[in-house]
Order: C-alpha cells, then sequence, then structure tokens
C-alpha cells in the first residue's frame, strides 16, 4: 500500500444556491481543486462522485460522467463513478478514491461531492431523506430521519441525563464556527435561548438541532505521497480510513444512544493510523442533528459515553479546547449538501492541517479526523488526517 | 332452524364532536338541534381509519372472543355506504387481516343503514344450508353528511361484526324476515361524496312504514309480541325515531336501553344496528329474547329474533372484547379539525 | 405504481408475521432468511410466526414537520416499540395525546391506513399501535 496525500482543495459555498444548477457546482468545486493543486486535467487518472440522490432531486441518473464531461474531461474518456451512501456518499467517495491511489491503480483522482437539494420542496426532501432509514419498515410508518435522531435523542436523555440545552449547545457552537467560515450556509452566531425556543419539528428536537437541507459541492485531489510535494508544499497525508456498516433500520440494533459503525469505523482508523482519540486536536463529526454530534464524540473516544452532552456544554468542544469539534460549523452552520458533505469534512480539515482555516485556525492542529454518516448509522466512515512534513 | 352468533365485536372510533359546535359554524343553535335529534355527540373517524379498518378492528375482536379456527370461515360480507373503494372489495382486505383467506368467498355489500344485517342474512342462509362451517357478517361506515345539512349532526362512524354459525353459539337467531320496497328517502349517486335525501319524507312513508311492516311479519311470524322481548334494537337515525317506533309498538325504555346508541356516537349507518346488537349481547342474561329491525332506505327492513344462550357468560369470561363507548379516552374535536379529518377541506393538489 | 411492491408485504403489515430463526430461537420482524446470528445454520430453518403485536414503548417522538402521507395527523406519535416476541419496530402511535406516551407505556397493534397513492390510488394498510387498554 501506498502512502496517499491531499494535494488540492475546493468548495463551494453551501447552501441555498437558487441560481446554480448541480452541473454548476460540481465543476466549480472540481476546478477550484485542481486549481489549488495546481495540476492540469491531463494529470487525471480516474474520478469518483459522491452524490446521494440525483435521480429524486433533479430527475438525473448516471452523474458520474456528467460531472466529468462538463469539468472538461469528454475528450480524454476520463473513467468516472459515482457512489452512494446515503449522507455518507462523500466520505465513502473519499475512502474509495484514496483505497484506489493506496493500492497504485490510480495516481492522481479527484475525489468529487455534490448535491442539489433546493430543486425539490421540503416535504419531497423529507421523503428522500426519509428513505435513506429503511423505507418499508420505517419510513412507511412515518418515521422521518429527523423523528429517528429524535428517539435517539430522548433515550439519550433519559439513560445519561443529557439536556436539551446540551443539545442546543451543540447548535451554538457550530454557529459561532459557521460565523468564521465563508462558505458556511449560516455566517451568524445564535444564542442558546434562540435555539431552546426555536420551534420543535421532533421533539426534543427543535428547528436548530437539525441541519438544513443545502446545495453544494466540494473537491479534493489525491496522490500518492511520494509524488505530493511535486505539486503542493503542503501536502496532507491520509493517515487511515476506517468503514463499518450496522443494521439498516435503527430499531434492529442493540442500542439507541450509541453507533456501532462508528465505534468499529474509528477503531479500525485509530489503529491504522497507529494513534488513538488523544492523539487528536481536532474533528469533523457528523452532526445532521444535534444528538448525532453528542453520540459521535463519545463513540469516536473523546468522551465517555453519556458525557458528550455535558462535555459540549462546558465548552470542552469548542475552537481551541480539549477538542476543537466542527471548525466549519459543521452539517449544521456550514450546511449539509447530503453527497457533498464528507468531502467537504475533508476540504476542512486539510485547510486546518494547513494552517489556513483562517479565524477558524485550530493552534497547532497535526491529526484531525472526519467522521460522516449514512442513514441513521448504518454506514459509518472515518478517516484520519496529518500535516505532512 | 338453528344457527347463530358464535362471536361478535363493535368498534367505534374515539373521536368525538358535539351538536353544538357543528351549529356555530353554519349559524344554527346546534344544541337545540341535537337535542331535537335526541344526539348528545357523534363519533368521527381519525384521518387514518376508514370503513375497513373499522371492520378489521370489529373483525378482529369477534375472533378474538372466539375459539374459531380462521381457516373455517367461509364467508364474509361487508355491509356498508361508504367503502373506501368503488370497486374492490373491503372483504377481500378484512379477510386478509383475520387470517381467512384465501379458501373462502367473500363480497361487500351496499343497502345504506341495512348493509350489515342483509350480511347476517346472507352468512345465516349459507350455514343452513352448509355451503360454509361459519359466515363473517359485518356492517361498518364512515358516513358523511354535506357540510350545513341535518345530517351532518347525526352522520358518523363504526361498525360491528359478527361471526355466525351453526356450532358454539352464544345466540340463537330463532328467524328472520325483511320487507322491502322501491322508496326514494335517502341517495347517494355515484361519484357523489356526500349523499341526498327527501327532508321529512325519509320519516312515515320510509322508515316507519318499514320498519312497521317487518315488525308485524316478525311478531306474527313468531307468534310474539313486545312483551316477550328483554331488548329490542331499532335502526336509529338519531335518538328520537327508534324510541318513537318503539313506543309505538309497545316496547319501553328500559327494554330500548342497550341497543340505543345514537344519542352517543350518531347514525353509523350500517353499523347502527350491529353496534346496537353488540352492546346489547354485553349485557344480556341467558335466555334473554332480543327484537333486531334494521332499516335501509331505498327501502327495507330487515327483523331478527334472537334468544341469548347460556354459552355467553363463559363468553364473556374469555378473551371477550366489550364495546366501551363511554370510556374516559374520548378526544373532542372542534369543527375545524372535524372538517379536516373528514376531507372537507379542499386541499392544495400535488 | 408501488402496487407490487406494498401488496407483497402485507402479510407482515396486516398481521404482522415475522420469522423465527430455528437454530437459536431468536424471533425477527420483519421477517428475514437468514439469522444475523446463526447466518449459514439458519438457512431453511426461518419459521414463520405471527406476533401478538403487543409491546412496550423504549423510546419516542411528536413529529412535528411529518412526511406528507402523514400530514393530517401533525403533530404526530413515532416510537420504536419492544415487542413480547423480542423484535423491536417502529410504528406510529395513535389515538393518543402528545403527553400519554412514556418510554415504558405498553402498546398494542392496531389496523390502520397507512397511506395512499394520490386520490385514485390503491390504499395501503398496516399496523399502527394505541397504548394498552
Amino acid at each position: 500500500m501506498r502512502e496517499v496525500a491531499i494535494i488540492g482543495v475546493g468548495e463551494t459555498k453551501f447552501g441555498e444556491l437558487w441560481e446554480r444548477s448541480f452541473r454548476d457546482l460540481g465543476i466549480e468545486a472540481g476546478f477550484k481543486a485542481m486549481e489549488d493543486a495546481g495540476i492540469a486535467g491531463d494529470d487525471i487518472d480516474a474520478m469518483f462522485v459522491g452524490n446521494m440522490s440525483a435521480d429524486r432531486l433533479i430527475d438525473q441518473e448516471h452523474i458520474a460522467p456528467l460531472i466529468a464531461d462538463y469539468s472538461g474531461f469528454g475528450e480524454r474518456n476520463l473513467p468516472s463513478v459515482r457512489v452512494e451512501a446515503a449522507n455518507a456518499s462523500g466520505g465513502i467517495a473519499l475512502s474509495q478514491a484514496y483505497m484506489s491511489v493506496a493500492s497504485s491503480v490510480h495516481d492522481i483522482v479527484v475525489v468529487g461531492g455534490a448535491e442539489k437539494m433546493m430543486d425539490v420542496g421540503e416535504e419531497s426532501a423529507a421523503e428522500i431523506l426519509a428513505s435513506t432509514a429503511d423505507q418499508e419498515w420505517e419510513a412507511v410508518f412515518g418515521a422521518t430521519l429527523g423523528s429517528l435522531y429524535a428517539m435517539m435523542a430522548r433515550r439519550h436523555m433519559n439513560d445519561f441525563g443529557t439536556t436539551k440545552e446540551q443539545l442546543a449547545s451543540v447548535a451554538v457552537k457550530n454557529h459561532l464556527n459557521g460565523s468564521m467560515n465563508p462558505d458556511a450556509q449560516f455566517q451568524r452566531a445564535i444564542k442558546l435561548e434562540m435555539a431552546l425556543n426555536a420551534p420543535m419539528v421532533a421533539d426534543p428536537l427543535g428547528v436548530f438541532d437539525c441541519a438544513p437541507l443545502s446545495d453544494g459541492a466540494a473537491a479534493v485531489i489525491l496522490c500518492p505521497w511520494e509524488d505530493a510535494k511535486k505539486y503542493t508544499d503542503s501536502p496532507v497525508k491520509i493517515l487511515s480510513c476506517g468503514q463499518a456498516g450496522d443494521y439498516m433500520a435503527l430499531h434492529d440494533r442493540p442500542s439507541l444512544t450509541r453507533m456501532d459503525a462508528t465505534i468499529e469505523a474509528s477503531k479500525k482508523a485509530y489503529k491504522y493510523a497507529g494513534i488513538g482519540p488523544n492523539d487528536i486536536q481536532l474533528a469533523e463529526v457528523h452532526d445532521a442533528f444535534s444528538i448525532s454530534e453528542i453520540m459521535a464524540i463519545e463513540d469516536l473516544g473523546f468522551f465517555e459515553k453519556g458525557k458528550g452532552g455535558k462535555a459540549t456544554e462546558d465548552g470542552e468542544t469548542a475552537l481551541n479546547s480539549k477538542i476543537s469539534v466542527n471548525t466549519s460549523g459543521g452539517l449544521k452552520a456550514k450546511g449539509n449538501p447530503m453527497g457533498a458533505t464528507g468531502v467537504g469534512q475533508a476540504v476542512e480539515m486539510t485547510l486546518q492541517l494547513r494552517g489556513e482555516a483562517g479565524d477558524r485556525q485550530v493552534k497547532d492542529a497535526e491529526k484531525g479526523l472526519i467522521h460522516n454518516i449514512g442513514g441513521t448509522g448504518s454506514t459509518c466512515i472515518v478517516h484520519i488526517l496529518g500535516r505532512g512534513n | 332452524m338453528t344457527v347463530g352468533i358464535v362471536g361478535y365485536g363493535g368498534y367505534v372510533p374515539k373521536y368525538r364532536i358535539t351538536p353544538d359546535n357543528i351549529g356555530k359554524v353554519w349559524g344554527v343553535d346546534g344544541a337545540a338541534r341535537g337535542k331535537g335529534l335526541g344526539i348528545q355527540m357523534k363519533s368521527i373517524p381519525s384521518p387514518d381509519e376508514d370503513v375497513i379498518t373499522i371492520a378489521v378492528s370489529a373483525a378482529r375482536k369477534a375472533m378474538k372472543g372466539c375459539d374459531v379456527c380462521p381457516d373455517d370461515i367461509g364467508a364474509i360480507y361487508v355491509g356498508s355506504e361508504s367503502h373506501p373503494y368503488a370497486v374492490k372489495p373491503t372483504a377481500t382486505i378484512v379477510s386478509e387481516a383475520i387470517g381467512a383467506a384465501p379458501d373462502l368467498t367473500a363480497a361487500d355489500y351496499e343497502f345504506a343503514c341495512k348493509a350489515g344485517t342483509a350480511a347476517i342474512q346472507t352468512c345465516m342462509g349459507l350455514v343452513l344450508s352448509d355451503m360454509v362451517k361459519y359466515g363473517m357478517a359485518i356492517g361498518a361506515d364512515t358516513s358523511q353528511g354535506a357540510p350545513g345539512d341535518p345530517l351532518e349532526y347525526s352522520a358518523s362512524a363504526g361498525g360491528a361484526a359478527f361471526l355466525i354459525g351453526k356450532e358454539n353459539m352464544i345466540a340463537e337467531i330463532n328467524h328472520t324476515v325483511s320487507y322491502t320496497t322501491d322508496t326514494p328517502d335517502f341517495w347517494r349517486r355515484e361519484g357523489q361524496m356526500y349523499p341526498k335525501h327527501a327532508g321529512r319524507f325519509t320519516g312515515e312513508p320510509a322508515y316507519f312504514k318499514h320498519i312497521n311492516a317487518c315488525s308485524h311479519k316478525l311478531f306474527q311470524a313468531m307468534g310474539t309480541k313486545p312483551d316477550d322481548y328483554q331488548h329490542a334494537i331499532f335502526h336509529q337515525p338519531n335518538g328520537k325515531f327508534p324510541l318513537r317506533i318503539g313506543k309505538s309498538m309497545g316496547f319501553g325504555p328500559d327494554q330500548m336501553k342497550y341497543g340505543l346508541l345514537t344519542p352517543i356516537i350518531g347514525n353509523t349507518y350500517s353499523g347502527a344496528v350491529p353496534l346496537g346488537l353488540t352492546n346489547v349481547l354485553d349485557h344480556a342474561a341467558p335466555g334473554d329474547r332480543i327484537f333486531v329491525m334494521a332499516y335501509g332506505s331505498g327501502a327495507g327492513s330487515d327483523g331478527f329474533d334472537i334468544t341469548v344462550k347460556d354459552s355467553i357468560e363463559d363468553y364473556r369470561k374469555g378473551d371477550w372484547c366489550s364495546l366501551d363507548c363511554s370510556n374516559q379516552d374520548l378526544i373532542y374535536l372542534d369543527y375545524a379539525n372535524y372538517a379536516k379529518f373528514r376531507g372537507k377541506i379542499k386541499m392544495g393538489g400535488v | 405504481m408501488e402496487v407490487a411492491r406494498f401488496w407483497r408485504e402485507n402479510q407482515s403489515r396486516y398481521n404482522m408475521q415475522g420469522k423465527k430463526c430455528g437454530a437459536c430461537g431468536i424471533v425477527y420482524f420483519p421477517p428475514r432468511d437468514l439469522c444475523p446470528k446463526c447466518r449459514r445454520e439458519s438457512i431453511g430453518k426461518m419459521e414463520k410466526l405471527k406476533l401478538s403485536g403487543k409491546g412496550k414503548i423504549i423510546s419516542y417522538t411528536v413529529v412535528h414537520d411529518g412526511l406528507p402521507a402523514f400530514s393530517m395527523q401533525v403533530p404526530y406519535t413515532m416510537a420504536i416499540i419492544e415487542l413480547e416476541e423480542g423484535p423491536k419496530i417502529t410504528g406510529q402511535i395513535v389515538d393518543v395525546k402528545p403527553d400519554e406516551v412514556k418510554i415504558g407505556t405498553e402498546v398494542e397493534a392496531v389496523f390502520r391506513k397507512l397511506g395512499q397513492e394520490g386520490e385514485c390510488g390503491v390504499i395501503h394498510y398496516g399496523y399502527k399501535f394505541v397504548p394498552k387498554e
């Protein structure tokens, strides 16, 4: 296995991008990443695109060659692959690309992630998101994605005494971080009361406990570590990746208050990187809902099970604290364009490890973890990235 | 003849609205209107309830109470004037949902408010002729009155199911008679949402004439008089008609107290007499005799003479589900929510 | 047209028909042809089993932003229920005021409409739950 570097990153702004089409978004992110890496189209061997539901969101199947074509690769007959793993599509696209470079199948690979969600109404979007849970045995009976996470939250509150204030403190922190990220959908800090008094989505989760619907795209360029210095002075190394799965439906899992896929995926990632949770200074975790950030920071080993809410409330996950969590604003404030989300996490982590994250820069960031979930936790992908030397 | 009821179950949705709430919207003294009709409140189906769910709920209760294998049911008939499908039988879904499919015959009936009793008669015939071992007869409705129409104060939802057979009877049906004419007192044309009625024509030439004629046929056939019955159940489009006709024949309020549910649940149409019968069976003593007289617009009456058997006591000690319409868990709706529940609000299309 | 997709699940959605692993005895709902615990051992040994529909709530939520098919019932209550026979399932709790539902509340299955394919399409039926009387 070869070591693999990230040599270029790019992303669009995340948000309600009414004037931009799906292909506009994919191309912008891809071009930015290629420019960042200083490479030409002829250098690229393959493209992996994370996308959750272009078929239902924009009526387009087969989007990988579409993006490749409009990125100028039509003449080059570039191989391209769409990767789908619900909200983890981007993270899994990254891992697939990583493996293709590590295994020497490809040298230079573009990893894209793109989702255009605002072209359908909110009700349709809710149906599509619910279908990332088990359509036949959860969504058919009325379960939205939010309602399933709400049941995790209810149980977490019941079992560990987690409070609504602690849930809301996730949003407060992530909005503060988002206010320092020019690509974020919400660049505005909020007060705890605002989150606490927001309308309910699925009790106990209110509007500020839920990531928004977003349009957006992100891209990163991978190459073998040994070649990275040819393209950039500040390559970031992919130290490891670990993926795990679980029962499709939430109700089939042994516990509602932990995600075994996160536990297993991170165990693998830590093992391959030869480090542990204490070696990580910052993490982009999957906060599609406030409870998912609290469960993630527990399941990733940053905090003891049941203590994630209190840790967040106590500021232990704020910027430059014990561990900086979701410096980008997370899915909550940066935005959650499903297939782009996991790739966007890699963009943020690369900027942080290069020291280019501006006002939200984590001091002395050496090693960072990114964590991306599909559905209610039936897919989890964890990557650990390190500052290049 | 030896045929009767082996199991029974009734189901009434939990939601209610009072006449006062309805009248307020239409500028009518609803409380007075309710008093005039003898209706204190009426049941409303939840948005996820319809004749199929009501029929299944009632049928499952009937099966729970008796020890009959669903495979032994040879026929299922569901009488209703508000089947959710114009084409596609309610009875097939009930058959699957109680585990009786596929070895049986099934069909839906419609005869205004007496489709359920017509189903009982059909099952009696099939059982007596040994064509089937058991037959399931169900009457259920989620009827609607047009907004502002007097029917809106009474049209409600509910249904009851009876397993008819020769073995393990808890009540024997001694005899049944019918009386049928072409009398257009009430109707609903294909494709129309709400029924139409002929105002006061629904009274004397329709309800009263048919019930009187059919009742006299039954008295004559059985050689009985009102005093011979402990219970009487008449079709009950409102709370007043059944009391009036019963009294005119010589039935007293005590004989009618269990069989008259319209004052607290409204008129459940095809479910009305069947539900009254379930409530009587919940309370009747062994040996009690029951006079049953259904009426369906259009028009016709079905009469039944029933004797409760000793086995009803064991039945009520078992897994029996009584009809408790007076339970504490009722949920009262205002007119806006009632209109929403009943699809009376024009929604934006998709 | 989703007719066949729904129709083929009717036995499970109407009558809560699950499967029991002949090797280890664990009951599964919805039915599975392979026991995740016994895997190869369970092949050919998964027996049909009708569940009682009785169980208790292990978590719940009141849904305010619901799916379009349930818009008439908003806010509606969803729960994960642990059935007597062991399996856990997701279902709607109906005919309740939101504050009547708690973790531990005992419920039983009822037969209700799940949705329909538009005004002209087929109607889907299946289980929901009410508090046990």
